[in-house]
């Protein structure tokens, strides 16, 4: 497993294997005060044509002020934003190739579906007959034919949703900005509208920015997802990447459950391989990120992450021991949750730290193996941890 | 029963006995009135009859309605045209502005209107404020005529009911969603094409308000049109008055009065007609 430490190295080689060369969006020490707050701080990346990229974090991180740059709603207090290789800082947005999906949708409540869809191309004067056509074509996609002449008052808020959509993509923008579209959709139909939206890029093949708190919709949707907080980038990479190889203990705790032991480093064993201190027990780590002796680090693991045996069942097998041999921490069983397909068990380590583990029902038992009390043995696949310098 | 539903009943049984005694009651009176005949010598004589309301046809009495009728329009016209944009900037102030100048839209209520009127004298008449500044400019060789001119009769009911434009405008542009403007923009729509086809069309229900308050009022405003119009009869309420005070015709001024009441009745039927069905659109 790689330890990405440059952000930009792994997003050229993503666009090596997607075929995706041609930067659409492009931002260059982007920062944005708003008085004394400072909302954004040194944002730089870009965006490739095509792709769909999406920005997360928790409310109050910026993502929003940064889709409304990019809209042309905010401007840069220093910095620079390109659209095709353009600065834009002086184009307002109704001169920009880039549409919005808002986040309230913010449809005309005074015109039909079809003057609504229609708007973007009348502004633009393109004549009536291609004005209707393209508005048909529009509501096709987003399956919403027969609804010309409804009021959005009229809609459900998925259908509301789909016409924000139409509206913004009538126009074919190089961009579609999204501004957490699903946020007011029920559980269910945000599953739906998620799986249509990834289908509508494909299908239109527009860039797409989405702005979201939600780690799920940004993990299935996007191709790239920029973590942020606090107004700056913590991370950038594809889902898999930030979920496995987390830069720091914010964007690992950010995104799903993680946990974090402490330890020390006490040997260098090989060229990335090393043998620490961890939780009281000896363990052999491998990371790409160099260490030095004596270094207090981090090791993260997500739950699923973990090995966990009881220890009478250890004590007769030689098999299962070996499993072991690169780590071996003893806790106690204090609680388990069940989950349907998985359940989670949570164990007091001897070093009074306290881990989640998530295990998957054997098959050809009924019962839960682990209950509480047990005395277990707790180790994980060898390499899959992460490695990070204490904070 | 509790103390807050005594105090509830007691609050609105008032109100009830108030509106019955000091408007229904006296405009049955009218309506009653409307259906009598002048008297010789007591001010109405018995018997039923639709002549006063017939009379209100005939060509004098109708072409001085139809233009009370344009007069107010005008006046209604002229405060949207300038109501608007006041109270379209008044929205675009800061929010540490908008509430001195609303107090500043408001302070002239706080006077009578009456005593206004004759303050607007003092600024129109020949030797008045205006006059008198123009002159000292030489803009004007001599005097401008001014009072006892439609033009007159136009500011003073401006002057007067702006107020009652531009509040109705204010709350209807307060209520644009800022992001519906910003959806606009970013589909296209510059500064003008999002004022023409978003700001105005959401404000319609606004703009109505206030033409209606304008309008009405402007039909009545008798003294308005007797201090700076001159002695002709320019409004309804000019009309009325006569009949009741000049005239004694009483049956005849209460046909006019119960006609009047029953116009604007209609048009705020209407106007609720029209605003319900807009909200409804409107509903998101």
């Amino acid at each position: 497993m790689l330890i990405s430490c440059d952000l930009h190295s792994k997003a050229e080689l993503f666009r090596g294997i997607f075929g995706l060369n041609k930067t659409v969006v492009e931002l260059k020490q982007v920062c944005k005060d708003f008085g004394e707050h400072r909302a954004l701080i040194d944002i730089s990346f870009s965006v490739a044509d095509g792709e769909f990229l999406s920005l997360l974090g928790p409310s109050g991180c910026g993502k929003t002020t940064l889709l409304r740059l990019i809209g042309g709603f905010e401007h840069c207090t220093s910095g620079s934003l390109l659209i095709d290789g353009q600065t834009v800082d002086q184009v307002p947005p109704e001169r920009r190739a880039v549409n919005t999906v808002f986040q309230n949708y913010a449809l005309f409540p005074h015109m039909t579906v079809f003057d609504n869809v229609a708007f973007g191309l009348q502004m633009a004067k393109k004549p009536a007959a291609e004005v209707a056509t393209s508005v048909a074509q529009a509501l096709e996609l987003v399956q919403l034919n027969g609804m010309e002449r409804r009021r959005p008052a009229e809609l459900s808020g998925g259908q509301q949703q789909r016409v924000a959509i139409a509206r913004a993509i009538v126009n074919k923008p190089r961009v579609l900005l999204l501004d957490e579209p699903m946020s007011a959709l029920d559980h269910r139909l945000r599953k739906l509208m998620q799986k249509e939206l990834k289908q509508l890029q494909r299908t239109l093949g527009i860039t797409f920015i989405l702005v979201t708190h939600d780690q799920d919709e940004a993990f299935s949707l996007s191709d790239r997802v920029v973590v942020m907080q606090e107004g700056h980038i913590e991370q950038i990479g594809t889902p898999m990447e930030i979920y496995e190889e987390p830069l720091n203990l914010y964007v690992a705790r950010f995104v799903g459950d993680i946990n974090v032991l402490s330890g020390i480093v006490r040997k260098q064993t090989g060229p990335s391989t090393y043998q620490a201190l961890v939780e009281g027990a000896t363990v052999r780590l491998r990371s790409n990120r160099p260490l030095s002796l004596a270094q207090p680090i981090h090791i993260l693991l997500r739950p699923e992450d973990f090995r966990l045996e009881l220890e009478q069942d250890m004590a007769e097998s030689q098999d299962l021991s070996a499993k072991f041999q690169q780590a071996r921490l003893k806790g106690t069983v204090r609680r388990v949750f069940y989950h349907g397909a998985t359940y989670d068990v949570e164990v007091n380590l001897e070093s009074g730290t306290r881990v989640q583990v998530t295990e998957f029902f054997d098959d050809d038992s009924e019962n839960l193996y682990f209950k509480p009390g047990d005395a277990v043995a707790l180790g994980w696949h060898e390499g899959w941890e992460v490695v990070l310098p204490h904070e | 029963m509790n103390k807050s539903a005594l105090f509830r009943r007691l609050l609105i049984g008032s109100t009830c006995a108030w509106m019955v005694l000091l408007a229904l009651i006296p405009y049955l009176i009218l309506l009653g009135a409307s259906l009598l005949e002048r008297g010789a010598e007591t001010l109405v004589k018995p018997g039923l009859t639709l002549a006063n309301y017939l009379h209100l046809l005939s060509p004098a009495v109708f072409s001085m309605a139809v233009d009370s009728i344009g007069l107010a329009a005008i006046a209604a016209l002229l405060c949207l045209m300038i109501g608007y944009p006041f109270a379209y900037i008044l929205t675009q102030a800061s929010h540490k502005v908008q509430p001195l100048l609303l107090l500043l839209v408001m302070i002239p209520f706080w006077t009578n209107s009456l005593i206004r009127t004759y303050a607007l004298v003092m600024m129109l008449k020949a030797d008045g404020v205006i006059n008198s500044l123009l002159l000292w400019i030489g803009l004007i060789d001599e005097p401008l005529q001014m009072m006892y001119s439609p033009l007159a009769v136009f500011i003073g009911l401006v002057y007067t009911l702006l107020p009652f434009m531009i509040l109705p405008l204010y709350a209807a542009l307060k209520a644009v969603d800022p992001r519906l403007l910003e959806a606009g923009r970013d589909l296209g729509a510059g500064r003008l094409q999002n004022f023409c086809r978003i700001t105005v069309p959401l404000t319609v229900p606004g703009i109505i308000a206030g033409s209606m308050l304008v309008f009405l009022p402007a039909l009545g405003m008798f003294y308005i049109s007797d201090i700076l119009g001159g002695a002709r009869t320019m409004l309804l309420g000019n009309y009325i008055r006569d009949q009741f005070l000049v005239f004694r015709n009483i049956p005849m001024g209460a046909a006019a009065s119960v006609t009047m009441t029953l116009a604007m009745g209609l048009m705020l039927f209407l106007y609720s007609l029209a605003h319900r069905r807009s909200g409804k659109e409107m509903m998101q």
